[in-house]
């Protein structure tokens, strides 16, 4: 399945979180929660395992509820085919210090590799300019990625959406917590809130 | 078109303004919705308040995602919603009990009292037992005197005990929709 050129996930995750400071990021269910997970355990890593279609918009409620943090949703394209709606409501509420990755495989790659709606019609940069996010960008290219990582910082220039198409070989598996309750709490203990 | 049967018509019900009051108390900033027409009050004074933000979505399970976010950063939500809605909510429901974050929801009813269309009733009929079965704790306003004592139940179990809950604002106290040509 892999094709020449195409970015490797791994690759990409690591440049968008080389230089994080004080980023929180989401992992979309599958594989993208892994990706930040290998791009190193961190405080700040909301890492989801259920809730298909709903990174877009963790980021979301992240994104307005701290608008002086940087939030980066990275999630696939299944995941964000799944929530495409979501696009909608963040292009209405425009939150300048949201940013979201699609690894697009063109695969469900956690069920078998079927290919997906993006493999030969859906245009997920379309969908996400005319659903309101001005700078949606397809990248193919490890510079593209990490021009796209320094923008994450601005915090006045969101919200932003890029569709990385990547590489479909599936890689090794490493996980993190399965444990939500952890995983939140860590998060807003990092934020500075404390527990109820 | 779309007129309503009761006295609501004609006189401006308060009961919204006493669900807004309660919201503001217990400091609620993020209010995600899918409009509906007994939502209509409360979704104005909302997205007339200087501390709330009112976010509308395309489908109901966006607000779930979106309140756990929210928590995650500190703030407090609340999501409004039609009982059609409910079924839509399904499988986000299940963020609730492994993130923990507290939530709430506002559901105004059809499929029930005087109910005119019949496509409303089957989701109508389910929705209490869907929100029961998701692990949602589910209180019921009947009538207008009773909702700022449903309402600050509600909020407290929600925000003080991170207990699931849901209040069905019955189409009794709504009014059931009619059509007129």
């Amino acid at each position: 399945m892999s094709k020449a050129n195409l970015l490797d996930r791994r690759q990409v995750v690591s440049a968008l979180l080389a230089d994080r400071k004080d980023v929180v990021a989401i992992g979309g269910l599958g594989a993208s929660t892994n990706d930040i997970t290998a791009a190193g355990d961190h405080a700040r890593n909301f890492y989801l395992w259920g809730g298909m279609g709903g990174a877009a918009m963790i980021g979301l409620g992240l994104a307005l509820a701290q608008p002086k943090l940087p939030v980066l949703v990275i999630t696939g394209d299944g995941e964000m085919l799944m929530g495409m709606g979501s696009l909608a409501t963040i292009g209405l509420q425009k939150p300048s210090n949201l940013s979201i990755v699609v690894l697009d495989n063109e695969a469900y790659g956690e069920t078998g590799g079927q290919t997906s709606h993006t493999s030969a019609a859906a245009d997920l940069v379309g969908v996400a300019r005319a659903c309101g996010i001005a700078d949606s960008r397809a990248i193919s290219t490890m510079a593209e990625v990490e021009a796209f990582a320094k923008t994450i910082h601005d915090l006045s220039g969101g919200p932003r959406f890029a569709n990385v198409k990547i590489d479909s070989a599936n890689v090794e598996r490493i996980l993190p917590s399965r444990d939500g309750t952890y995983i939140v709490n860590r998060i807003r203990g990092d934020l500075g809130f404390q527990p109820i | 078109m779309h007129a309503r049967a009761d006295a609501a018509d004609t006189t401006t019900p308060t009961w919204p303004d006493d669900i807004f009051a309660t919201l503001q108390r217990f400091d609620v900033r993020q209010v995600p919705y899918v409009p509906d027409a007994g939502h209509s009050k409360l979704i104005q004074r909302v997205l007339g308040s200087s501390t709330m933000r009112g976010i509308p979505l395309t489908t109901e399970e966006e607000g779930v995602a979106l309140l756990a976010g929210a928590w995650t950063g500190g703030q407090r939500g609340v999501l409004l919603m039609q009982s059609s809605g409910v079924g839509n909510c399904i499988n986000m429901l299940s963020l609730i009990p492994i993130l923990r974050f507290p939530f709430l929801t506002l559901v105004t009813m059809r499929g029930e009292w005087g109910e005119f269309n019949p496509w409303q009733v089957p989701m109508g009929s389910t929705t209490q037992g869907v929100l029961e079965l998701s692990g949602v704790k589910v209180l019921r306003a009947s009538n207008a005197a009773e909702v700022p004592a449903v309402l600050e139940a509600a909020a407290a179990q929600a925000y003080n005990a991170l207990t699931p809950t849901a209040v069905l604002l019955s189409q009794r106290l709504i009014g059931a929709k009619v059509f007129t040509k």
